[in-house]
């Protein structure tokens, strides 16, 4: 018997690799995301099976199946409800559900435990558990607001100090607590860390600015997947250990991938912190070329090959399928168009090449920066849809610039280049951008998905 | 130290886990991201495994650790069911038009 449990473990953590490994192209991402979806079902049912006796209450067993059944329709509904420009909200959402499991599961288990007989490394995993679970729990929901745009950021002084403060004190009334400095009972200890550490959660998300929410998101994904394997290690279960580890890893790395592409340390992310542009010698007058609709669409029939790069301006404007429209259109006027997307595109990791491929584009359309940076002098236009700190070419001229050194898509290497924007806005950097000034740009003023559109239009007469 | 000796293997075990994960992370392409991101979401609902062995060693009269335990199970398996279907539904988006290619 315990062998069938040990083999079936073993086997959801292997789906679980397998599933990651499989992700690593498209074609077959979608068996992996099955075998790894299989490989959770399965770790399930083997808890049961390991798990449930006739000692069991019923009432314990109704609860349980109650919850998980509820459990599964909510899932189901909110990802069939949700739109693609609301990925990042509904990954925030999840990932907060599995750090609120993470602490309440910390909760109950030092209710249940001796805390005169456990030992010392298991009060400290259970602590850390509760602790990395709370963080993720009101960390993500801060995030799935922000990205809603329901909450603003705050980087009040008294907002840093604040989560500097419960921070340090996360680390040192559990150091306290053992010395034996806090005469109270292990579990009233417990609450009044989840308090602290829900609260810390908060402040820690509140100051970091809405464009660097992709960075945060990878963050907290990475803390649930800690916290779930500090559970594993209390249970000695190694599913949750793998399965937490695995987590951790994808967030860690991801996190630092976003962290490069915007040349920004993970400390300076954290802290909310801009470089400050210097002096006000930069914010020379610039000046600007406004383009035609009718010019830009004839400018695009002659075009022999066409890049278009996304930002989540484009996705704002709800433009990706009228940009579907316009790539299918050219494309049968034998001009090859290519989507440059730069690893910041989009409110989390590659959410802009999921925008793009639910307006049919295909993945081999969708270029990586370097790619596009390598044969950008062969595009005869570049179409710039919503983005704007990505394609400025200060970040590699102008050392004095708040982005210099941020890897950027050289736009301006094109033989042309048009940019769709809705108003002469800075992005968020709040950096004026040197692109707008140069001979070879011009600017296409109003929504972009009414331009797009108008753009097809005239194209079919010409 | 009772703990480290207890614990031997699982220590030897995480660290093989960081370094097999980073590996097998690392060669997934920027385009898949955030299918990536979200399916990784939903394998640290795996947490629903310990949230269920606590459930059922609750007593039946303990109604504060049974109301817990139940919000625990429901957030666990909100975040697996949610995070493998919505990673589904991402991923179907992908593969259709590699039918059309060939």
């Amino acid at each position: 018997m315990q062998a069938i449990i040990e083999i079936g473990y073993l086997l959801a953590t292997l789906s679980f690799l397998g599933g990651l490994k499989f992700m690593s192209s498209p074609k077959n991402a979608k068996t992996g995301n099955l075998i790894a979806a299989s490989g959770m079902t399965l770790a399930v049912v083997i808890t049961f099976i390991s798990a449930v006796t006739e000692t069991v209450p019923y009432t314990n067993l109704i609860i349980l199946f109650l919850a998980i059944a509820v459990g599964t329709v909510v899932g189901k509904r909110l990802s069939d409800k949700v739109e693609m420009t609301g990925m990042p909200q509904l990954v925030s959402l999840f990932n907060a559900t599995g750090g609120g499991c993470a602490m309440l599961l910390g909760l109950v288990e030092a209710n249940q435990m001796d805390a005169a007989t456990a030992i010392l490394g298991n009060k400290i995993l259970l602590i850390s558990g509760l602790i990395t679970g709370a963080v993720a729990l009101t960390g993500s929901i801060i995030a799935e607001r922000k990205l809603a745009g329901k909450v603003k950021d705050r980087r009040t002084k008294l907002v840093i100090f604040s989560a500097r403060f419960l921070l340090l004190l996360m680390f040192l009334l559990p150091m306290l607590y053992f010395i034996g400095f806090i005469p109270v009972e292990f579990t009233v200890f417990m609450y009044i860390l989840a308090v602290i550490a829900m609260v810390y959660g908060v402040l820690f998300v509140l100051p970091i600015g809405g464009a660097d929410m992709p960075v945060v998101i990878s963050l907290l994904n990475s803390i649930t997947g800690i916290a779930t394997a500090f559970a594993g290690f209390v249970y000695g279960n190694k599913v949750m250990i793998a399965g937490g580890i695995f987590v951790g890893a994808a967030g860690i790395l991801l996190t630092l991938l976003m962290c490069k592409a915007m040349n920004r340390s993970l400390m300076k992310v954290l802290a909310g912190t801009f470089k400050k542009s210097k002096g006000g010698a930069a914010e020379e007058e610039q000046e600007i070329k406004d383009i035609s609709v009718s010019e830009t669409a004839l400018a695009l029939s002659f075009a022999q090959r066409v890049a278009i790069v996304p930002g989540y301006g484009l996705a704002v404007a709800q433009a990706q399928h009228t940009c579907g429209q316009l790539q299918q259109m050219l494309e049968k006027r034998n001009c090859e168009v290519d989507y440059i997307i730069h690893p910041v595109a989009g409110r989390m990791p590659g959410h802009m090449n999921v925008l793009l491929a639910e307006a049919n584009v295909e993945y081999s359309r969708l270029k990586e920066m370097d790619e596009g940076n390598e044969n950008m002098s062969q595009y005869d236009m570049v179409l710039v849809i919503g983005a704007n700190d990505v394609v400025n070419p200060a970040a590699e001229n102008n050392p004095d610039s708040p982005v210099y050194g941020m890897p950027i898509i050289r736009a301006h290497e094109s033989k042309q280049v048009v940019v769709m924007k809705r108003s002469m806005g800075k992005g968020y950097a709040g950096v004026q951008n040197d692109l707008f000034g140069l001979d070879n740009c011009s600017i296409l003023f109003g929504d972009a998905k009414v331009s797009l559109q108008e753009i097809i239009n005239q194209l079919k007469l010409i | 130290m009772d703990f480290i000796n207890q614990h031997i293997q699982e220590i030897y075990f995480v660290i093989f886990c960081v370094f097999i994960g980073i590996e097998v992370i690392s060669n997934v392409p920027a385009i898949l991201h955030t299918p990536l991101m979200s399916g990784a979401n939903a394998i640290s609902g795996v947490i629903l495994v310990g949230a269920i062995i606590v459930m059922l060693n609750v007593p039946e009269d303990d109604y504060l650790n049974l109301t817990l335990g139940g919000i625990a199970v429901f957030l666990g398996t909100l975040n697996i069911s949610g995070g493998f279907f919505v990673t589904g539904r991402m991923l179907k988006m992908f593969s259709p038009k590699k039918e059309n290619n060939k």
